[in-house]
């Protein structure tokens, strides 16, 4: 049994969807890069479980190759 | 240097130049501050020790100038904590800014009735100077300057050294080997030991100024100072009005120019104020490493200190983790010795101390990565935590100016015994020292002062009034209401008494075992994990 919420929890997702791309689309890379750091850890602090936060690394890092 | 004079120790040429010292039971290699403080530990329980020390003098420079609370615990059971007292700075709290902001403040001192304050600072250059003038007062240490260890021999049996003096050549055989010959050790060479680790790619230069300041002692970190292009500095202040700077200056930088006085001075006028007078002492670039050795024991050659781990000086976890190790160490390798315990108690030092070098690594390595990000993108992760700290205080947890020294909670250790009872201090733990009184003592002012340097029983509620126990390991029985008075509570709590607790110390003052209403037999048992294979 996963922590992590693989199901929908945002309500009205288009209208949050516009909003996270309002935030940042404006900036560039390297402010773009702050802000999402900023934002992971505003979130990762809200949430706060170790197990649901670790899963989320996890599934985000999926896919992705280590640069070398 | 300004506001000190280096003694220089008497250098004895040694009869037995060109021939064999007499057999020594232990050779502790290095008079530094870890070797000084396990050769004053093995006198105190009836060893003799040879120290052989390639200079005449003590610390060169500006090294070690943090001493953690534990540390002033051991050196006060060796009865030389009040001298650093005296000499050194007391100091609690550290400040982190970023930028033009402070973004918070901490407080190392968990409980401000215990005996030592978190930290002192103090010059290690002093700490050395009082652990030898405590040595030459103990007829079971033999000090011996200016004698270098350059070769080695390991036999089934011990140890034979080849030592160099300005008046020649002698083998000393001994028994043990206690290796304190610090970061470049000459006997971790000499046994090809390999010393693994990660490399920082980063520069700090260290300037200690004296200069005429008042405050509150402190430990202040900048990160990003808006004062120059360093990426942090830190500051602390010592003994005789001196003041550590520490300046990160990044991974390509040239050596020699930034070691010139104009630009070192340049740095400092920055950071203190162009009007405050301040002379220079010591200069030093660094850079640094956390690595370890496999092993700490090798059959009959132990490692102490530097010369078994590395780590990064932000935390305080080198001199002060070498002082535990010769704390964990002193105690085993005299009952050794002495024949009450089995050479596999020794495997539980390595096994005890290797556990709390990792801790030490990890936390030095933890800091490291927060204060020198190793890739642009943790760069932005650092920043951001940083950013955030101003307004949200969870980002201040994140923030890592270095996890500054607290001593090793022993959890895992194959010596823990029964662990019944719910309190705070578990076995493992050190016992911390928390206000105490015996009637009739005014000496004893907190818990660590009765314990002494053997094992002690800590007996609580009616049932153990009479208990008594036939050990071979001499174990002290402390009866609480009659032995000693709890002070506020705060005995019993910490250890979380119920019922007929009894408290098994271990003598480098760890718990060993606790127990919610044990009998002897069982005591007996779990005290039988040390004699072991000796009976």
């Amino acid at each position: 049994m996963s922590g992590l919420k693989h199901e929908p929890g945002i309500s009205d997702p288009d209208g949050f969807y516009q909003e996270l791309i309002d935030a940042v689309q404006r900036l560039s890379t390297e402010d773009a890069l702050a802000f999402s750091a900023r934002l992971n850890l505003l979130l990762a602090n809200h949430i706060g479980d170790r197990t649901v936060l670790r899963e989320a690394i996890e599934a985000a890092r999926k896919g992705l190759e280590d640069h070398e | 240097m300004a506001t000190y004079q280096y003694p220089k120790y008497p250098y004895h040429p040694p009869t037995f130049a060109g021939g064999v010292a007499p057999l020594a039971q232990v050779v502790i290699v290095g008079g530094g501050q870890v070797g000084l403080t396990m050769a004053l530990d093995l006198a105190q329980r009836g060893v003799a020790s040879v120290v052989l020390d390639e200079d005449n003098t003590v610390s060169d420079g500006s090294r070690a100038i943090c001493q953690a609370k534990r540390t002033l615990e051991i050196w006060d059971r060796m009865g030389v904590a009040a001298p650093m007292m005296e000499k050194g700075v007391t100091w609690n709290e550290g400040h982190v800014f970023y930028r033009d902001e402070q973004l918070y403040a901490f407080n190392m001192q968990e409980n401000p009735r215990s005996k030592f304050p978190a930290f002192i600072n103090i010059q290690q250059y002093y700490v050395e100077q009082f652990l030898i003038e405590q040595a030459v007062q103990q007829p079971l240490i033999d000090l011996r300057w200016c004698h270098r260890v350059t070769g080695l021999e390991t036999t089934s049996d011990g140890v034979r050294l080849v030592v160099e003096t300005p008046d020649g050549t002698y083998t000393q055989p001994c028994d043990w080997l206690v290796a304190a010959d610090g970061v470049r050790s000459t006997i971790r060479r000499q046994m090809g030991l390999s010393f693994s680790g990660q490399v920082f790619e980063d520069h700090f230069l260290i300037a200690d100024i004296v200069m005429q300041r008042e405050g509150p002692a402190i430990r202040r970190f900048y990160f990003d100072p808006p004062w120059g292009p360093e990426a942090s500095a830190l500051m602390h202040r010592q003994s005789d009005n001196v003041w550590r700077l520490d300046f990160q200056l990044g991974w390509n930088v040239d050596r020699d120019e930034e070691l010139r006085d104009e630009n070192v001075f340049a740095r400092i006028r920055r950071m203190i104020g162009p009007d405050t007078p301040f002379e220079l002492e010591w200069k030093s670039l660094y850079t640094f490493q956390c690595r370890s050795i496999d092993r700490y024991r090798h059959d009959r050659v132990l490692f102490i200190g530097d010369a078994a781990h590395q780590v990064s000086p932000f935390g305080a976890r080198g001199g002060n983790g070498g002082v535990q190790d010769a704390d964990n160490l002193g105690w085993k390798l005299a009952l050794v010795v002495q024949g009450r315990a089995g050479v596999t108690l020794l495997d539980t030092y390595d096994e005890e101390r290797r556990f709390a070098a990792a801790e030490n690594i990890l936390n030095s390595t933890r800091a490291t990565d927060f204060i020198t990000p190793k890739t642009p993108v943790s760069e932005v992760y650092r920043n951001a935590v940083l950013d955030l700290a101003r307004d949200f205080p969870f980002a201040r947890a994140l923030v890592n100016s270095g996890r500054l020294s607290v001593p090793a909670h022993l959890k895992e250790s194959s010596l823990n015994g029964a662990d019944e009872l719910q309190g705070a201090v578990r076995p493992g733990s050190p016992v911390p020292a928390l206000p105490l009184s015996v009637p009739g003592d005014a000496s004893v002012s907190h818990l660590t002062d009765v314990l002494g340097d053997g094992f002690t029983l800590l007996c609580f509620g009616p049932a153990n009034a009479d208990l008594s126990l036939d050990s071979d390991l001499a174990v002290r029985l402390l009866h609480a209401g009659r032995d000693f008075h709890d002070m506020d509570g705060g005995v019993v709590a910490a250890f979380g008494v119920q019922d007929d607790a009894v408290v098994l110390v271990r003598p480098d003052q760890h718990v060993m075992a606790c127990w919610r209403a044990p009998v002897p037999a069982t005591i007996l048992d779990t005290l039988s994990m040390i004699t072991g294979d000796c009976r």
